[in-house]
């Protein structure tokens, strides 16, 4: 075990996975030479040469669609896409052929890639440098979608997602790749290294997806969370003193629904947070697979805590970035009925 | 004030609409057997002319001339004639079954079965052809079932699909064959992909992409010229030309004042304009830019000059936009009535074999689309419903499950 952030915990994931399977590479813009432009792929091409850790051409659609072509020729590719919100451009290769190659052609091809991309707010990242754009992958059958939220789990879902036979979509919260955020821009900058999850295994280990993690035990509402949002929420928590149960679904697709319908049966409460604007976002399909399973349970209306319905602003940074005083309001409000 | 004009928006137009006299004089032409054959592995940059002249090997007489002109078994020359008299009688056929309801839709090929039939005979069993949904002679060539093709066309139980997909847009990885899609371009990065993944392995097989000239125009076609010539991939990007997108002609797409095969240029790859219709020239054509595949100088963009005879798709009326009697005035004439040709000249067919060749594919189309219509057509049979929810992932996650349940299945 060593100490890794979150950078460090994927890097070592590719470095893994690199080693282990000559299937397995590497590309995307910066990410041969110079190491990917947040250190992700640092070393990799040093490490494993140029053919297995490459550059590639400014084009999120070229990227991906020869990732298709790769994976249905029978390797691996993990490319990445710089930020999520450059990943529109490969939205017709992702939609219309990584998410239905296999239905498709009846299983004569399939596209087993991942495609690694950093997301969310929280750093000043203005319009294209801050969107969670996770519900609209939600929507597209045949793509999997999952985000960790820590250096231990980063490493655990990203082998299994590069292992997994489907295409996955690994958005990484790059608010955490550092350090832990609370949500909380006025206290200082906490480092992984004190985090009982930053204690990391150098050898290969798997986090299967599609298995949410129970971050803390309660009985007053259960509090759905991912991302960043896990440990904005945890704060919150900790501050308001609610016996909240905080959930960390860790993936989209496949969902975990047996646990989140199992606590909310128990709690008979529920507050669903995340960065994404909310009309449309994720957190509406949440709420509405609680109410449909949950309904004889619940005991107030289900609260989503979003960014709110407007493009992600520059200079309301925390104005609009959900912070933990309005998970704890929601978790009142919850516990008011 | 000098060189200046008050501005004008210019939108291209054809040379001829409904009523017009079919005019072709725009297109460049160049006599068969005069554009030079360089060796495959010739520097690109010795290559640049080559966009700009035409690959023709048959003659008016239906001599192979010129340095181009491939030599190639009578075997080999009759599997293709007879894939591509196959390709037309099975188009007819089941157009004519579309409007006869046992079919929802179906796209013809006619006018164009040699460059699939050329292409699938030239290429290897392990290179891969990423289609589009008019490369049906392709198949043919490589004896593909029709039955099967049928079954798939009817989505009847036996469709190798499983109903899942629209009529025409087959999947066949034994055949060399990917799966088609209904979004235009999107494929042809997979096959730089494919062909990518072939030189990061060491391998020897190649990868060969198809786009109309229409979708020349989508972004995802610049995209893979692009990596195709950064990565110098092993793959064969082809641009079947065949002069219409649906309603709207070549010089929409761009092609007013250029050729698609000069679109190479600017990516750094040979790019070679070959006759479409012309089934030595493509052999040949696609044989080079295979040889320099396999010598690891990367890729080849060909256009294929040739033209689309038959309406865009079922649910087209061509009348509504172009001349009548276009086709029969296109300057490269008909391929299979070439080829024909050909083989009659060359002393290895008469005119009576051909009418044999031709009622005995008639024959195997008739007794092949006979079976895939005793299994079932359209609303008449279906493959299992429990089969729509397969394969959205490798394994069903609770979502398929439950919803299948729902079903009652």
């Amino acid at each position: 075990m060593v100490a890794m952030n979150m950078v460090q915990a994927l890097n070592s994931a590719l470095d893994v996975k690199l080693e282990d399977d000559p299937d397995i590479l590497t590309f995307g813009e910066d990410v041969g030479y110079f190491g990917g432009v947040f250190r992700v792929t640092d070393k990799l091409q040093e490490k494993y040469g140029l053919t297995r850790c490459f550059d590639t051409p400014i084009s999120e659609g070229g990227i991906v669609a020869t990732a298709i072509g790769m994976g249905a020729y029978g390797l691996r590719p993990v490319v990445e896409i710089q930020f999520a919100d450059y990943i529109l451009p490969a939205f017709d290769q992702l939609v219309s052929e990584a998410a239905r190659l296999r239905y498709r052609s009846n299983g004569e091809f399939w596209a087993p890639i991942t495609v690694r991309v950093p997301y969310g707010g929280g750093i000043f990242g203005g319009q294209t440098h801050s969107q969670s754009p996770e519900a609209l992958f939600a929507h597209v059958v045949g793509l999997k979608s999952v985000i960790p939220s820590n250096p231990y789990d980063a490493k655990g879902l990203l082998i299994s997602a590069i292992e997994d036979d489907d295409p996955v979509i690994f958005f990484e919260p790059k608010r955490l790749y550092n350090g832990l955020f609370e949500g909380r821009p006025d206290d200082p900058v906490k480092p992984w290294k004190d985090h009982p999850l930053a204690d990391v295994p150098e050898d290969v280990y798997r986090i299967p997806l599609g298995k949410a993690r129970m971050v803390r035990e309660g009985a007053d509402v259960t509090v759905l969370a991912y991302g960043t949002m896990v440990h904005v929420a945890l704060s919150a928590i900790e501050e308001c003193g609610i016996d909240a149960e905080l959930i960390d679904l860790r993936s989209i697709v496949p969902l975990d629904i047996d646990a989140i319908v199992e606590s909310v049966q128990r709690t008979g409460r529920c507050v669903i947070a995340h960065e994404a604007s909310r009309y449309g976002g994720f957190g509406g399909e949440l709420s509405a697979l609680v109410q449909e399973r949950c309904f004889h349970h619940l005991r107030a209306p289900i609260e989503r805590v979003a960014g709110w319905d407007t493009p992600y602003p520059h200079a309301f940074e925390w104005d609009y970035f959900p912070g933990p005083q309005r998970v704890i309001d929601a978790m009142q409000r919850t516990q008011e009925v | 004030m000098k060189n200046t004009a008050e501005l004008s928006l210019y939108v291209p137009e054809p040379s001829g609409r409904p009523g017009d006299e079919p005019d072709f004089s725009n297109v460049p032409l160049q006599d068969a057997g005069e554009q030079r054959c360089p060796d495959t592995l010739t520097p690109e940059i010795e290559l640049r002319d080559m966009p700009y002249g035409l690959v023709r090997v048959l003659d008016d007489d239906g001599k192979a001339v010129g340095p181009w002109a491939p030599d190639l078994s009578t075997d080999h020359l009759m599997r293709g004639l007879d894939a591509m008299v196959r390709t037309r009688i099975f188009d007819d056929r089941m157009f004519r079954a579309n409007r006869q309801g046992k079919t929802s839709f179906y796209m013809k090929s006619t006018g164009e079965e040699a460059i699939g039939a050329a292409q699938s005979l030239c290429l290897g069993e392990r290179d891969m052809c990423f289609p589009t949904y008019r490369i049906l002679s392709w198949l043919m060539a490589r004896d593909y079932p029709m039955t099967a093709l049928g079954n798939q066309i009817f989505s009847n139980a036996e469709d190798p699909l499983k109903g899942r997909q629209l009529p025409v847009l087959y999947s066949a990885r034994d055949y060399g064959f990917y799966s088609i899609s209904g979004n235009l371009g999107s494929r042809l990065g997979h096959a730089v992909g494919w062909a990518m993944a072939s030189a990061y392995r060491h391998d020897d097989s190649i990868a060969l992409g198809y786009v109309g000239e229409g979708t020349t125009a989508e972004g995802n076609v610049h995209e893979a010229l692009t990596f195709a010539g950064v990565y110098r991939a092993p793959v064969i990007l082809c641009i079947t030309n065949n002069q219409w997108a649906i309603s709207s002609f070549s010089g929409i797409a761009g092609g007013n004042r250029t050729t698609f095969a000069a679109k190479a240029l600017a990516y750094g790859i040979p790019g070679l304009r070959v006759d479409g219709n012309d089934f030595l020239a493509i052999h040949a054509a696609t044989n080079w830019a295979r040889e320099r595949a396999l010598g690891n100088k990367g890729a080849t963009l060909i256009e294929l000059v040739t033209y689309r005879a038959a309406a865009h798709s079922s649910s087209d009326d061509p009348t509504r936009y172009r001349p009548k009697g276009e086709s029969e005035a296109w300057p490269l004439g008909d391929p299979v009535e070439r080829l024909k040709q050909h083989l009659i000249q060359r002393g290895d067919l008469t005119e009576d074999g051909y009418t044999d060749l031709h009622e005995d594919c008639e024959k195997r189309v008739r007794a092949a689309i006979r079976e895939a219509e005793a299994v079932g057509t359209l609303g008449q049979s279906k493959p299992s419903v429990k089969a729509m929810f397969e394969e959205v992932f490798k394994e069903p996650d609770w979502r398929q499950i439950e919803q299948r349940r729902e079903l009652g299945y």
